[in-house]
């Protein structure tokens, strides 16, 4: 018995120097579970494959699913994430569950996406819808059939309409600032999630008109043009990296969002992921077809979650 | 005379007609994949089967995609053919012919039906939720298995009812018990027949997005799963994920994608053929 001892300890005391040693050169390890919004997605992948690159953390597991906004708040609300992906605000439905669970947690704006309404790229005859145009054309039981109910001087051609489920971020952002309350809208329009349906959709169709997210016109560009929209007695704009980015593209532009559980801050490998998320999100954003916010804005973010996660790690 | 002609004329007609429609069916089949072979071919490199997915096109791979789906396989068959063969030798060899089988048959042909979805929110319900398996590949493969069940239920009921009654005669002359029978004669001449079921089954489960996004798998993972409780992504997860992207190079990633489910479906029924004809005791 005693000489079996002898022989193991060694063993396992060697093992126990190795393990420390390589705990010493990897310090951080874990989970950071991610889920929410497609919208947000290719952002927060893009931050999860570089976040993977760094030597310091490359043992950290980052995980993103994609579960819709609403469905990755539901996940959020009783802490079986750290992170939701969100393509609009947290709903009051939703801060009284996460409430409920004694959730507490922040929300970070990271960039800027501009709902673009598109048109066929041989329309001429579209110089600016206004939004009041806008809401004409996508309120309940809306009068308008052709492109002649908009303005009388358009063709007396009936006009197909395109636009997200009514699942979607994008759906709920745009009727709300359309139509004046989320969800609120015609019924017989073609809809579909996946917003390259949509492009095809307007792109194959002289009298269409359509809405998505700015990414699906820039990438489409030889085949769509995006109607300049005009509010109040402001000039007519057309989405563009700058007109988003300086909030002139009203009220199209829209922030997105990642929200942080306080309580998973506290971990390491959350806490680190935050902090690269915003000091990257600016240029990641760009590459894949977001508009960054002002440079400002995410200082502001990192400050206030530094601060915050200071305050519950010293209670 | 003129009969004869009559009849000889609706032959030919009825193998024209058969000849036309699978011609028809095997070129919209072809068409398919051209396409989709065109647009992925350029993509499908070692490069794309060996990287993590990126945000860059010419770095992005489905590394973690296929193993995931390798994995499941692995899991959805282990845990659904014995299950599944166990059903159908029961209630094919020993349940009486009562009412309450046939209402249990008539069920499981209903639940071969059903859309995929609904496994999902069971799988959501009961592996995720209740017993607590969160996003793991427990949950994907188990989930994949209740999906996979009535099929290979179904197809191995009929297998084994095709078994020539001599064979049972036969062997129960010989003075073989009841087991000895089903386990050394009736499964081993039912066996093509089931294992065609298994393929059609373990062939339909690995294509499904819905259920397995309904169970939270995830859409971008940078490592590969090392036992059952990690989480995973699966094949057809980030096929859908890439054709879901504004950029027209993810598209092609999609359909390299594509060929890759195909290749590893192909494999999968390769092996099964194989594995059938090797253990193939009675040859017609």
């Amino acid at each position: 018995m005693i000489g079996w001892m002898r022989r193991i300890l060694p063993c396992l005391l060697m093992v126990l120097v190795a393990l420390s040693a390589s705990a010493e050169a990897n310090p951080l390890k874990g989970t950071v579970k991610v889920d929410g919004s497609s919208t947000v997605f290719p952002i927060t992948e893009a931050v999860a494959e570089e976040f993977g690159h760094e030597r310091q953390f490359n043992r950290v597991r980052v995980t993103v699913a994609v579960s819709g906004t609403g469905g990755g708040f539901k996940k959020f609300g009783v802490g079986e994430t750290d992170i939701n992906d969100a393509s609009r605000r947290i709903k009051t439905k939703e801060i009284d569950t996460a409430r409920k669970n004694h959730i507490r947690y922040m929300e970070l704006p990271v960039a800027y996406d501009g709902l673009s309404v598109v048109l066929n790229k041989k329309n001429d005859w579209v110089d600016y819808l206004t939004v009041a145009e806008l809401k004409k054309i996508w309120e309940p039981e809306s009068s308008v059939k052709t492109w002649k109910d908009i303005r009388p001087s358009w063709p007396d051609k009936k006009i197909r309409l395109y636009g997200p489920g009514t699942d979607s971020g994008t759906f709920d952002y745009f009727t709300e600032v359309i139509n004046g309350k989320s969800q609120r809208s015609r019924a017989d329009f073609t809809k579909s999630e996946d917003d390259n349906v949509l492009v095809k959709g307007v792109a194959g169709g002289l009298y269409s008109l359509g809405y998505f997210g700015y990414a699906y016109y820039v990438e489409n560009q030889d085949k769509l043009r995006a109607a300049p929209i005009k509010q109040g007695d402001k000039k007519p704009v057309l989405p563009t990296l700058e007109t988003i980015n300086t909030g002139a593209y009203a009220p199209l532009s829209r922030p997105i969002f990642i929200y942080v559980n306080m309580k998973s801050a506290k971990r390491p490998e959350v806490k680190e992921f935050i902090r690269f998320y915003l000091k990257n999100a600016s240029q990641l954003s760009k590459e894949v077809g977001y508009i960054p916010l002002p440079d400002a804005m995410y200082q502001e973010s990192l400050e206030k979650f530094n601060a915050d996660s200071l305050k519950v790690a010293r209670k | 005379m003129i009969n004869r002609r009559i009849r000889s004329l609706k032959n030919r007609t009825f193998v024209w007609v058969c000849r036309g429609v699978t011609a028809a069916m095997i070129s919209v089949l072809f068409i398919l994949l051209y396409h989709v072979g065109q647009e992925g071919i350029g993509w499908l490199d070692k490069q794309f089967l060996d990287s993590f997915p990126s945000r860059f096109p010419e770095k992005a791979g489905i590394k973690s995609a296929l193993w995931g789906s390798v994995w499941l396989i692995g899991m959805t068959a282990t845990f659904s053919i014995p299950l599944g063969v166990a059903t159908a030798v029961y209630l094919e060899e020993y349940a009486p012919r009562k009412i309450w089988v046939r209402a249990i048959e008539i069920n499981i042909g209903n639940l071969a039906g059903m859309p995929s979805i609904l496994y999902g929110l069971l799988g959501l319900a009961i592996f995720v939720r209740f017993m607590g398996l969160e996003d793991s590949l427990w949950s994907g493969s188990l989930t994949l298995s209740l999906l996979a069940l009535p099929v290979i239920v179904i197809a191995s009921q009929g297998a084994l009812r095709a078994v020539p009654r001599e064979i049972r005669e036969g062997a129960y002359a010989l003075g073989a018990r009841r087991w000895q029978v089903v386990f050394g004669h009736v499964l081993p001449c039912a066996l093509p027949g089931i294992m065609t079921g298994v393929i059609l089954a373990l062939s339909r489960s690995m294509g499904e997005t819905a259920p397995l996004i309904m169970i939270g798998a995830l859409s971008y993972v940078a490592f590969l799963p090392e036992t059952p409780s990690d989480p995973f992504t699966a094949l057809p997860v980030q096929i859908f994920n890439w054709a879901a992207r504004p950029q027209a190079n993810f598209h092609g990633l999609a359909a390299a994608g594509i060929l890759v489910l195909l290749a590893l479906l192909l494999t999968l029924n390769a092996s099964a053929v194989f594995i059938r004809e090797k253990l193939q005791r009675y040859k017609p």
